[in-house]
Parts: C-alpha cells; structure tokens; sequence
C-alpha cells in the first residue's frame, strides 16, 4: 500500500544512539508469588524501534508497562532522560493490546483524548487528532464509533492517539494481536512509514519473530518467565527497498532464523 | 432496538426480507412492532378467555377491564388518583435515584465505603420489605413520609447496587488507558469510568422504578388508602373487579411508559454510539 521511500537512509547503529530510557536491575514479583522478570537491565537508544520479543507469558508486557508507569516494579528502576519513572509520563505513550478505545466516544474524541485529558482547547486538540487520524489512514472515519470500525482500524485510532500526545517514546504492546494478518502486514508498513517520519522511539511487543525482525532496528530476545535478557540483535536491513523484497532478503531471512534457534531452547 | 441483521449484510435494508420472499410470515415476524403486537393480542386473548371461562368470579374478561379503563380515563377518577399517588412515588424515585446511584458509585470507587454499604443494601434487597411498612408507619405516621419511605425502600437497593457493580466492572484497559495519558482523578471519574457505568446504572433505574412503582401501590394498600390505592381496595370492597384491574392494568401501562421513557432519555443523551448504529 504505503511504500517505503519516506525512510531514512541507513539507521544509525544501536551503539551510537544515546539511551533514552534505562532499565537498571528491574524485577517484578506478582502478588501470589510469580515471578514475571528477575534482575533486568536494558537501554533503548533514542530515534529507534527497539523490540522485546519472547514466549507468551516471558513478562514483555510488564517490561513495558513498568516502562510506561502502569506498573510498579519490585526492585530496580527505570529512568527516562536521567529520571526516574515513578508513574506514567508526558513524554511516553502507550498503544494497548485491545485498543483500549471509549466506545461511547467518536474516533476523533478518542484520538484527542490524551489532550483533552491535558486540559487542550477543542479545536486545537481536534486538529492536531485529525491530522494523526489521517496520517494512520482513516481519514473520513472521523466521527465513527469504535464498534462501526474493524479491527485493524481500531488499532490505528488507538496508534493516532499515541501519537497525537507528541511523546518522545511511544510504547506498543503487541498491537497487532487482536488483527488478521493481511491487516497486520498492511498495518507494519504503515508503521514503518510512521516511525520513519515521526522520529520517536518506540518500543514494541510482540511475540511474532517475523513482525519483529520486519519492523526493528534492534531486538530484545527475553528468556522464559523470570524473564533475563536472553540476546540483543540489531537488525540491519535495506529498509530503502519495497517491503516484499525486505521480506525475501537473506538478512532478514537469516535473523528470522537466528531467533528461531535461540527461542527453541525456551520450548518445552 | 435494532433488528437482528448481520454485519456483513451490505446493504442498507435495516427492515424485512426483500418483497419477494414468499413467506410474508417472516416479513411480518421481521417487523419490530409486529411481533410485540402478537405477543400483546396473546395476552390480551388469554385474559379474555380466562375471564368468560371464567376461572373465578372475581376475575373480569379483558374487554370488561378494558372498558372500565376507558369510563375511569373519560370521567377522570384515574387521572387524579394518579395525581395522587405520582407525590410519594415521584419524590422517592427521585430521591432514590440520586442518593441510590451517589451511594453506589460511592461503594464502587472506594473498597471502604463498598465494606461498609453492600451489606446493608444486600439485606435490604433479600428482606421482605411489605412487612417493615407496620413499623414505618409507626415511626413515622401515615403521612406521604411514610410513602415516599416505601417506594424508596423498594427501588434503592437495586439501584444502588446496579451502580455499585457497573463502576467496579469498568473495563482494566480503559483505566490504565486514562492513566497512561496522565488523567487525574477527578478525570478518570468523570471521563471513564462514570460513562462507561453509565449503561448497568440506568438498568438499576429501570429496575428501580419498577420495583419504586410496586412501593408507591404498596403504600396505599398498607398505609392510608389513597389514589389509585383506594380505587384497588374500594373497588375490591364493592365486588367491582373491572375497575380493580383496570386500575392494576393503569399502573403497569402507567410505569411502562416511564420505564421506556427513561430508556429514551439514555439512548438520547447518554449513548451516542447507538443512536449512529440505528
């Protein structure tokens, strides 16, 4: 649909990239005793999509809602720019799993909703929703319900809301779960675009090996529950060339299958 | 109400089957009006019939009822018992739902008032509450007091713990969807989790209003008998069983009409999502 020729040249490598956000020796003790991650440490380098990728259940989605400020971790912490996270934040934003949409709200009150919540004027929050609203392609939808909108589309209100708030890192847990997979392809190369011309950092979950070495710079393997970071990957594909042609590339094919072998191992 | 059509049904025929279809019977049963019209000429046949069986002398046919609710409606007895019996039952639904839906979403927001206050409206709801009327009375006379207690008594609890459920079973995402984008409380209050209650608070409402009717009746029957009250026991005292049921039959359409009104009012004001899939 979207082709990929708004990209930036060659991403910046991972080492280069200043962290933006730091996770010091995170762990996470749920009441009733599971344990969901043990002694973490991690950087997300600014500009980039990072990816944490495990098996379900591996506690990827309490990194990043303890990233967000949702969750309150048992040890360790977390800073964004040098502070610490003590609650959610202005300069982060969150893209939920099951769109978390208001379904009594039209889709451009809930695209808006992050500024109306900061107390923005109408109109201008409006304007700033619409042009979100457009750029993820749902132009026209303006003043539909959430329930007139399938999935896919959903999703990407919940993307425009995200972005609208202009935060610096905008976080997503696994987006595109709950969304077939012609939807999902469209959708990554949509993404793709988007990062390429929002110049956020975005951190992403995902359980899909393909999904994640498609739209990364850098990938985040965790290891089975009390997650440990397992293996850092950067991803270096030609991201200048149409998305069928990254799909066949040897790069991508071979970290596809790089993480393959390594996530065996976690299988029963 | 919207008709069963499925999604994907593309084109904009909200109503019936296409006109050649050759059962006209499903073309009527898809009709939403024609189906409700069935299920009340049923009743209604029924009552008639069970009336001339008759299953007992004190049991009028539903053209006799029907005829001594018009005669009431035409000299104006019904209207003005209703005037009557509309003070206490209006005043305690009123009341009831504005302190009822406080103190439910009171209970939802806070574990300690929840601790404190479902107990009491759990047992006000399972007791029998026709028999506490006597000590109503006792306290507090047989004044409109005592009836505005009644219908309170009856539709409080439901409403209260209908409010109760609806704000604790707010969606978790939607929560954290309003804490992640930095809402404060008074915000996630008022631009969450109130709106999404705001469906299983006006099913207690409804319930409530009808159960606040019951009191209202109640009342009259149990304390002084008044408006449509006195017309029940007179009419019962005088063998007059037309006008007895008439005025039962005026209640229940009486109460009707305000329930879906009230139905109208949330529809219209409180749910836009479903006046546009309409």
């Amino acid at each position: 649909m979207i082709g990929l020729q708004a990209q930036t040249a060659a991403p910046p490598l991972a080492a280069d990239a200043a962290p933006i956000v730091e996770v010091r020796g995170l762990s996470k003790i749920y009441p009733g005793g599971v344990e969901a991650l043990n002694d973490i440490s991690l950087s997300f380098p600014e500009g980039e999509l990072t990816t944490l990728l495990g098996p379900s259940g591996c506690g990827k989605t309490t990194l990043l809602k303890i990233i967000a400020g949702l969750l309150q971790p048992t040890g360790g912490e977390v800073r964004v720019r040098g502070r610490a996270v003590t609650g959610p934040g202005p300069e982060r934003s969150f893209v939920f799993q099951d769109f978390a949409l208001m379904p009594w709200a039209t889709v451009i009150r809930n695209a808006a909703f992050g500024l109306e919540l900061r107390g923005v004027p109408r109109s201008e929050r409006e304007a700033v929703a619409e042009k979100y609203i457009a750029s993820v392609g749902l132009k026209g939808f303006e003043t539909k319900y959430p329930h007139e909108l399938s999935g896919g589309m959903r999703q990407r209100v919940g993307l425009a809301r995200a972005l609208a708030v202009n935060a610096d890192i905008v976080m997503m847990d696994e987006p595109f779960s709950a969304v077939d997979e012609q939807t999902r392809r469209q959708f990554q190369e949509d993404m793709l675009r988007l990062v390429a011309q929002e110049r956020k950092t975005f951190l992403f979950v995902t359980h899909s090996i393909e999904e994640a070495v498609y739209v990364s710079n850098r990938i985040v393997l965790l290891s089975r529950r009390p997650s440990r970071v397992s293996e850092i990957i950067d991803v270096n594909l030609p991201r200048d060339s149409e998305p069928d042609q990254i799909r066949r590339h040897p790069a991508y094919l071979d970290t596809v299958e790089g993480i393959w072998q390594t996530l065996k191992r976690y299988l029963d | 109400m919207t008709p069963t059509t499925r999604e994907f049904v593309p084109a904009a025929v909200p109503l019936g089957r296409p006109a050649s279809s050759p059962h006209s019977l499903q073309t009527l049963a898809s009709n939403p009006y024609a189906l409700r019209i069935v299920s009340f000429a049923i009743v209604a046949l029924a009552w008639e019939w069970a009336g001339r069986v008759p299953v007992s002398p004190s049991f009028p046919t539903f053209g006799e009822t029907a005829a001594a609710l018009f005669s009431m409606l035409a000299d104006g007895s019904l209207p003005a018992a209703f005037a009557n019996t509309l003070v206490p039952l209006a005043i305690g639904i009123a009341l009831s739902s504005v302190v009822g839906v406080a103190i439910g979403v009171a209970m939802g927001l806070n574990e300690k008032v929840e601790w404190f206050g479902v107990p009491i409206f759990i047992v006000l709801q399972a007791a029998p509450l026709a028999a506490l009327v006597p000590l109503l009375v006792l306290a507090y006379g047989i004044g409109v007091t005592t009836k505005v207690f009644v219908v309170c008594i009856m539709a409080m609890p439901v409403i209260v713990l209908n409010s109760f459920k609806a704000v604790r079973h707010t969606p978790h995402s939607l929560i954290e969807m309003g804490r992640s984008f930095m809402a404060n409380r008074p915000q996630l209050i008022g631009k969450i989790i109130l709106r999404s209650a705001t469906p299983v608070i006006f099913a207690g409402l409804r319930l409530g209003t009808a159960a606040g009717f019951v009191g209202a009746i109640l009342a009259e029957l149990l304390v002084t008998p008044t408006g449509v009250g006195d017309i029940i026991t007179y009419s019962q005292s005088t063998a007059d069983y037309p006008r007895m049921y008439a005025a039962i039959a005026g209640v229940i359409i009486v109460s009707v009409l305000f329930i879906e009104g009230l139905g109208w009012v949330e529809q219209r004001f409180l749910r836009p999502e479903k006046r546009s899939a309409s």
